[in-house]
């Protein structure tokens, strides 16, 4: 069963939709025995960096999570803040990252930009991938909703999964061994999404 | 290719689903679960889902009637109507609802707005400005539906809800609402040269070429009622929604860079 980690934060309900939309069950838990017996696990965040990993690291799961996804190797997906907080630091807040990936995450810089947008950035973009993928499967050339002032910057470039342009091209998704993350909202993304949650579900 | 977002905007009434003409004289257009679902179907950019009767009625948002909504929304949700307390906010966002929206209490209680986005991130909290032109013609900010006028003008009223931490300005000109007239390109290029967070635009929309000119002013995504649900001439109740193909030639390409 994937479990959708319920740890105060997030649209989990979408998340369980989409899923069930695309014909798999999920379990929205926050429950240290039902993420023991997880097949996949689903880390979701919104909203500000250090309320996410506060209340993550309060409530009592991260050994449990680490232990499947670093001995059992346990596939984890991320989705927005949860990606962000797969990463070292944020430029967002305070807070140590979990630094399950190489790297940090930072805020968009508009003056790098090729011709001036605003921030957060909001909407859907076109993804695409520069490595192979199993979650990446049927997806070329789709688009995704975005709503975000941060992205990630992984120190190792092979773990760049996805990349996309809003100003300059920034990496979108992640993927290292059994970790994988995704910036925008792939619940919100009506098939695509469906279909890189499908994905996840079934291809690893 | 820059790609802009198009958004619908559904009115709850009285349990259905209506459209307005200047904030007036509403028309019923049918149920809002089915009309979200035929939206899903045409994989729309984002809905707005407003009822605007909470804020009137002295209540907050209808979580069950919300919840039947969004479990057929499989696209980004914003809600607006009678949102008073974080809590609410909460609720909502468990149930799906992607971003919030507000426009009573942010004239009223602009602290709401800083504490939602401290909650759940800027980029999910939207400020809902209501403009009409006084009897002077200069552009004053509304709310209760256009009953309750201000003495805020809209500029410094967008200025000081992207202070407040809101992450997005949903700008609506009440005397264009149902017209068909085109958007208020003067009120949009003001409020947009205002701030750096981004602007919806919303009235007056009769086409594609209304979405480019409202683009050009400045606005970074663009929305609509009637447009959406009606045909015209007549009025009859019809959902639709251009084509990504209609997007892509019409509207992305034809924006200036």
């Amino acid at each position: 069963m994937i479990v959708i980690v319920d740890y105060g934060v997030g649209n989990l309900t979408s998340i369980q939709n989409m899923l069930k939309k695309g014909g798999t069950t999920s379990l929205i838990s926050g429950k240290e025995a039902d993420i023991l017996s997880a097949s996949k696990i689903l880390l979701p965040g919104m909203g500000h960096f250090d309320n996410c990993m506060q209340r993550f690291n309060a409530s009592g799961l991260r050994s449990t999570i680490e232990k499947k996804v670093f001995t059992d190797k346990t596939p984890l997906l991320g989705i927005c803040v949860g990606l962000q907080m797969f990463m070292e630091s944020s430029e967002e807040g305070n807070e140590a990252g979990l630094g399950w990936m190489a790297g940090k995450t930072v805020r968009f810089k508009p003056e790098q930009m090729n011709h001036s947008l605003k921030i957060p950035h909001m909407g859907w973009q076109e993804v695409k991938a520069v490595k192979q993928s199993a979650l990446w499967k049927g997806l070329e050339g789709s688009r995704f909703y975005f709503a975000h002032s941060f992205y990630v910057q992984p120190a190792s470039v092979s773990d760049t999964l996805l990349m996309a342009d809003y100003g300059y091209t920034i990496a979108v998704g992640l993927e290292k061994d059994n970790i994988l993350g995704v910036q925008f909202h792939p619940e919100k993304s009506h098939r695509f999404g469906m279909q890189m949650l499908q994905n996840f579900a079934n291809n690893y | 290719m820059k790609r802009i977002r198009v958004i619908p905007v559904l009115l709850l009434h009285e349990g259905g689903l209506v459209k307005s003409v200047r904030f007036k004289n509403y028309q019923y257009v049918g149920d809002p679960i089915n009309a979200v679902k035929i939206f899903n179907e045409k994989e729309i950019d984002e809905i707005v889902v407003l009822d605007i009767d909470a804020s009137k009625e002295k209540r907050g948002p209808d979580i069950e009637r919300i919840r039947e909504i969004t479990s057929e929304a499989f696209i980004p949700l914003a809600y607006g109507g009678g949102i008073s307390t974080t809590e609410q906010v909460k609720e909502l966002f468990y149930n799906g609802v992607e971003k919030v929206i507000f426009n009573y209490q942010a004239i009223h209680q602009t602290s709401l707005i800083t504490e939602t986005a401290k909650l759940v991130g800027s980029q999910s909290v939207v400020a809902s400005i209501d403009v009409k032109k006084n009897w002077l013609g200069s552009y004053k900010v509304c709310t209760l539906n256009g009953s309750e006028t201000t003495k805020a003008d809209p500029v410094s009223f967008a200025r000081q809800m992207a202070e407040a931490g809101a992450g997005e300005i949903f700008l609506n000109s009440i005397d264009k609402d149902g017209t068909y007239g085109g958007y208020d390109l003067d009120l949009i290029k003001q409020v947009c040269e205002a701030v750096s967070i981004p602007v919806v635009a919303c009235g007056g929309a009769s086409g594609l070429p209304d979405f480019v000119k409202a683009v050009d002013a400045g606005a970074s995504a663009v929305a609509a009622g009637s447009l959406f649900v009606f045909q015209r001439p007549h009025q009859a109740v019809l959902i639709s929604y251009p084509s990504q193909q209609q997007l892509e030639q019409q509207l992305f390409s034809a924006i200036k860079q």
